[in-house]
């Protein structure tokens, strides 16, 4: 409360700084990829093949003599659209229906949450790939396939937030006044409920990126030669020996985008968390 | 000629509740909230529901609003005017709600949604109930807030309720119940979480729009103070029940029922000995 009053606490928001850094970085390089990748990511050069760091390419060449750098600004870009949508649909579609079975209750209670327990039953990597065999391979199938796996995971933290909301003598007073349920919702409960869920989906972004990456890992999600962390770990694996600079890059980018969005995520939570104010 | 035996002459009362039953389905048997609870509100009348907390009074103003939790059975009849409210569609029920029949809950500071401008929560009925766009709701509000003595109430409307104090935001609940000149005003313990200072302009407030606009309030309560101030008439309810019934000056003066002796004996006062009259 001392801090609070007297201007911006750091102390406060460093986790969502630090973390909001690294993501920055990793969503600059996405979107600007055309002016900050030193190549194209797809210019071969079989001169060049499995050349190690040096002054023309900074993080070596691939086994077709592409620039490494390049490639992995590039699939930050596959990474975060990804991600992106992957997380919007999970975002809406759990909000829906955590809200939606709270509000209402009894049977549409019993049957939307039952529905989400047999979701949540599967392991992630699993669902995910059972839906891109049914769905086919590509990155629009990968963001929604993931989009699917976050569902079960936001529907019960706005499931729990809404009965939380539900107590509250404001929504008695909404109805009070002839709101209607939809509108009761939307207009009361949406709002009351976004700090828990915007912080989930900071954590969520974090999973979207493996998930995404694990999924081109295993052939299912961008396909060659379209780079993306995961096809270029797969590939980097087969050259561990000569050239380990092909894992050990799309690895650290990965790490440092999951990084930045877990501690994005851990510090918008302490932020708008009541109990971690002094 | 009290306020009552003049509407007595010009008929029909604003609220006419006859025989109503609550019910709450227990395990086994049931629990009986209201047991055959009786009572009228006259045009212009301020009517109190004194008891302690349990004797049902809550439950029949939520009877009287169809906001009783759903497992409850309700029996009997109630009016508002030539509407039979037990008989109404939930869409119709909706319709009444926030227009002809406004509610002004416990709590305010609770019952204002964190989230939305005062402004817009205040104009919230006029959006709801007459289709105005939410600017020229919100400019009503600015009127409604004036009317219920907000100072200035052109800025106010921009604040958030966490940025008005305990009476001011008791205000804008009134001012939002006030907002579509309703038939009836259902009033739970308004007052009960305000220091008395306050309690004392909101029961003003009421008063004067009771004045002005003549609108009829059902006054639930459990304080004696609260009634003796501000009602026309009383009904003194205990276990479900209404034990005793009539004007204020009455109830005090010649109490007639055990409970209601108890009541007033219990009372806190300056002068105990005046008090065991």
């Amino acid at each position: 409360m001392m801090a609070a009053t007297a201007g911006f606490d750091f102390h406060r928001w460093r986790l969502v700084l630090l973390g909001g850094l690294l993501v920055g970085i990793v969503l600059f390089a996405a979107i600007f990829a055309p002016w900050v990748a030193p190549y194209s990511p797809f210019d071969l050069d079989v001169t060049k093949m499995l050349q190690g760091p040096s002054a023309a390419h900074w993080l070596g060449t691939d086994e077709l003599g592409r620039d490494v750098l390049s490639r992995a600004i590039y699939a930050a870009r596959v990474s975060m659209q990804v991600a992106l949508l992957a997380v919007t649909v999970g975002l809406v579609g759990g909000t829906l229906i955590g809200m939606t079975a709270a509000y209402f209750g009894g049977l549409v209670e019993q049957a939307l949450m039952r529905a989400v327990d047999l979701l949540f039953s599967f392991p992630a990597i699993l669902l995910a790939v059972v839906l891109m065999a049914s769905l086919g391979t590509s990155v629009l199938n990968a963001m929604i396939a993931i989009g699917i796996v976050f569902i079960p995971g936001f529907s019960r933290l706005a499931r729990a937030s809404t009965q939380a909301v539900l107590r509250q003598q404001y929504i008695e007073a909404a109805r009070s006044i002839g709101m209607s349920d939809v509108r009761i919702i939307f207009r009361e409960i949406l709002p009351n409920i976004m700090a828990p869920l915007i912080v989930e989906a900071a954590v969520a972004f974090a999973y979207a990126v493996l998930l995404e990456s694990a999924l081109s890992f295993l052939g299912l999600g961008a396909q060659p030669p379209d780079p993306s962390w995961g096809n270029m770990l797969s590939t980097g694996r087969g050259f561990m020996a000569q050239a380990p600079w092909l894992s050990i890059v799309p690895g650290m980018a990965m790490f440092i985008c999951v990084l930045g969005f877990n501690l994005l995520g851990d510090g918008l939570r302490d932020v708008t968390d009541p109990h971690m104010r002094e | 000629m009290d306020i009552r035996s003049r509407a007595l002459e010009d008929g029909r009362p604003t609220l006419s509740i006859r025989d109503l039953t609550v019910d709450f389905p227990k395990r086994t048997g049931s629990f009986r909230a209201v047991d055959g609870v009786s009572l009228d509100v006259w045009p212009g009348e301020i009517v109190g529901v004194i008891g302690e907390s349990g004797s049902g009074k809550t439950m029949t103003a939520l009877s009287t609003l169809r906001m009783l939790p759903k497992r409850a059975v309700v029996s009997g009849s109630i009016e508002l005017g030539k509407r039979r409210i037990l008989d109404l569609s939930p869409a119709e029920m909706r319709k009444l709600r926030g227009d002809r029949l406004s509610f002004i809950p416990q709590d305010a500071m609770r019952a204002l949604n964190p989230t939305m401008r005062i402004g817009r929560q205040v104009g919230e009925p006029l959006v709801l109930h007459r289709g105005l766009p939410v600017r020229a709701a919100v400019s009503r509000a600015v009127d409604l807030l004036k009317a219920v003595h907000v100072r200035e109430p052109e800025r106010r409307v921009e604040d958030y309720p966490h940025g008005f104090s305990g009476g001011m935001q008791q205000r804008a609940m009134i001012a939002m119940g006030l907002a579509l000149e309703p038939e009836l005003i259902i009033a739970d313990e308004p007052t009960t979480a305000l220091d008395v200072t306050v309690q004392a302009q909101v029961l003003k407030l009421l008063k004067e729009i009771r004045d002005r606009e003549a609108t009829s309030i059902l006054f639930i309560t459990h304080d004696l103070g609260v009634v003796a101030e501000l009602c026309d008439w009383v009904y003194v309810m205990y276990r479900g029940k209404i034990v005793e019934q009539g004007s204020v000056e009455r109830i005090f003066t010649d109490p007639r029922d055990d409970y209601t002796k108890m009541l007033l004996a219990a009372t806190p006062t300056l002068f105990p000995r005046e008090a065991a009259i």
